[in-house]
């Protein structure tokens, strides 16, 4: 026993202990408004899904009724749909984009490196909402800057109705979100590039490595803390969805020609505060909430497996 | 072949060219600054886009790709109108509503959310990071597990609360609720971590008092943190559309967000006034990205990257 204690590097003495009420008292402020704004509500969240309301002071109890229902509503399963597309996109087109960027920064010098990191993070100051506004005039047919652009470098698309035809309303939603986020996750990206050891990778180029391989085998495992946050966070941001395909396709409140900008919490709004089906709405925030806890489990166990390897 | 193509394809060729000639290195760094300048072309382009065309007329909006060359401009393509249409009053059942005042609306409730959050969470977070009570592991486990309730889930009970408490159709009923939050709360127990204890201990003995060692020990060696995070936070409430949308009835007391989304219907045929307001909108949360710039950086990474 001793002989363990000897071993240890020599700790400074044990502080005395504060014992007074304080932390308590600090920690009131949360516990209260917790209690009240989120404890009560989530509660109520739980209750709210078994019953169908009629605007936020009448409801009737109908068990399991709205699950059954939402899973039988082809609006809803296309939304689902929609939804989980974009988080797809999100992970495998906008993430490497941003790591694309963050890479090409990261050997630049500190000053130019500040100039483009402030360039490329400029589109996050502007909501998701003003964001949409810009962009739905941006995508105007034969006049938007965006059919423009496209028209100049690919001769195509000065015609293109990007909000109003089907197929081209989830790509418009994804150009408009790749705009605005792929500087968002090069931020993170870019801070885990310089903790990560140089001499290992500089170990690894000595050895014949090619820049691929130095970066798939040096550079990525040992950010992939960073990576697993990113890719987590950005699959939770994915699936509550909202603001940008309804203030893009605002005259049929985000839902779009053939529902195809419809994401699940569109369909949540829309049918808790237009329609008043509170209850309903609760039963599709629960949807995401379990679909965002399963994504985010399965993503920390395969984080941890990788670990182990 | 517009210029376009043909600056795309010169600069492709000069690419080439370097790999051909063998200089590898040379061709490796034109690529990159070529590729980093042109995606911040692709960025910066809808901002400069819609800074011309808030002077433009609605008869010209979409003449010109931005500002006309100089020769041609009029009346037309640089005037103030947008801004007098948008700041004109409206009619509403309280009588004339003024941009100004949803301006006022949003800057009363970003601002009494942001000082009130760094209030609060500095307070939560300094007691998780330097206190042991009991309870202490439980409280950090159950705000872990909050973080992972998406807020859309508690919009619609809570609207029903708001409801009940008489506080719906009013910013104290979006304030009150967003006072505190957990995530403020766990930055700043981070950054109240690597305060060093001796010094705590030391205040104590000295006499001061408990809430005296967060007031004016804790919180100037944090001032990084709150920089960074008073940013996430007014950027959050400035640009919220969700539950203001849901909470706000009356004309007089929506915010931005709100209003420039009511806006893009009744301005359909006039998309320069609704243009004018997201611009101004714009404004603020740039200039207090200018000023906590450096901070912001740092205090968004520091949990990702240290935890």
């Amino acid at each position: 026993m001793s002989g363990s204690v000897a071993q240890r590097p020599v700790r400074p003495p044990s502080r005395p202990r504060y014992k007074g009420k304080a932390p308590y008292l600090f920690l009131s402020p949360y516990l209260v408004l917790t209690t009240a704004f989120f404890a009560v509500p989530f509660v109520n969240a739980i209750l709210l899904a078994f019953y169908e309301t009629n605007g936020p002071r009448s409801r009737a109890f109908v068990g399991l009724a709205n699950f059954v229902y939402l899973f039988t509503d082809s609006v809803f399963r296309r939304a689902l749909f929609n939804t989980t597309v974009f988080a797809l996109v999100s992970v495998f087109v906008q993430l490497p984009l941003s790591m694309a960027l963050a890479l090409l920064l990261n050997s630049g010098g500190d000053r130019v490196k500040g100039f483009f990191r402030l360039v490329f993070f400029s589109p996050n100051l502007v909501g998701q909402v003003l964001v949409g506004i810009l962009f739905g005039v941006l995508f105007t047919p034969r006049y938007g800057l965006i059919n423009r652009g496209f028209q100049m470098v690919l001769h195509w698309g000065l015609e293109a109705r990007w909000l109003s035809e089907p197929r081209l309303i989830m790509p418009a939603i994804v150009l408009t979100s790749l705009w605005l986020w792929v500087g968002f996750n090069m931020i993170y990206f870019l801070a885990a590039l310089q903790t990560v050891d140089k001499t290992l990778q500089e170990a690894a180029r000595i050895d014949g490595a090619s820049p691929w391989q130095i970066f798939w085998h040096v550079t990525l495992p040992s950010m992939r803390h960073v990576v697993i946050f990113v890719v987590i966070m950005s699959v939770i941001g994915s699936y509550q969805l909202f603001e940008l395909p309804l203030t893009l396709l605002s005259e049929s409140y985000g839902y779009g020609a053939n529902d195809a900008g419809l994401t699940l919490i569109t369909y949540l709004n829309y049918n808790a505060f237009r329609c008043g089906d509170l209850g309903l709405g609760s039963a599709v925030g629960w949807v995401v909430a379990l679909i965002i806890f399963v994504i985010s489990l399965v993503q920390i166990r395969l984080g941890r497996l990788a670990e182990e390897d | 072949m517009n210029l376009l193509q043909i600056l795309l394809l010169a600069l492709f060729a000069a690419f080439v060219g370097l790999r051909l000639l063998g200089r590898r290195r040379a061709a490796s760094r034109f690529a990159r600054w070529t590729l980093l300048t042109l995606g911040a072309v692709v960025v910066l382009a809808p901002f400069t886009w819609l800074l011309a065309a808030v002077f433009k007329d609605r008869s010209v909006l979409n003449e010109f790709i931005f500002l006309p060359p100089v020769e041609q401009w009029s009346e037309k393509t640089l005037n103030l109108n947008n801004f007098r249409e948008l700041f004109k009053g409206r009619p509403s059942l309280t009588g004339p509503v003024y941009f100004w005042e949803y301006v006022l609306n949003s800057t009363v409730y970003a601002t009494c959310t942001t000082v009130l959050q760094i209030f609060f969470c500095s307070l939560g977070g300094y007691a998780l990071a330097k206190y042991e009570f009991r309870g202490k592991n439980a409280l950090t486990l159950f705000m872990l597990g909050s973080m992972m309730i998406p807020s859309v889930l508690l919009l619609a009970p809570l609207y029903k609360m708001v409801v009940d408490l008489r506080l719906v159709d009013s910013l104290a009923g979006l304030i009150i609720p967003g006072m505190v939050g957990t995530y403020g709360i766990f930055l700043f127990r981070q950054a109240c971590m690597s305060v060093p204890n001796e010094m705590i201990d030391a205040a104590r003995l000295d006499g001061c008092g408990e809430f005296g060692i967060y007031l004016r020990l804790v919180m100037p060696l944090v001032r990084p943190m709150a920089a960074a995070f008073c940013l996430i936070c007014f950027l959050g409430n400035w640009n919220a559309f969700f539950a203001p949308n849901v909470f706000l009835h009356s004309q007089d007391k929506l915010t931005l967000p709100v209003v420039l989304n009511l806006y893009l219907g009744e301005f359909r045929h006039d998309q320069g006034v609704f243009l004018t307001g997201t611009a101004l909108a714009m404004i603020p949360p740039a200039v207090l990205f200018f000023a906590l710039q450096r901070e912001f950086i740092a205090g968004l990474t520091s949990g990702a990257v240290k935890g």
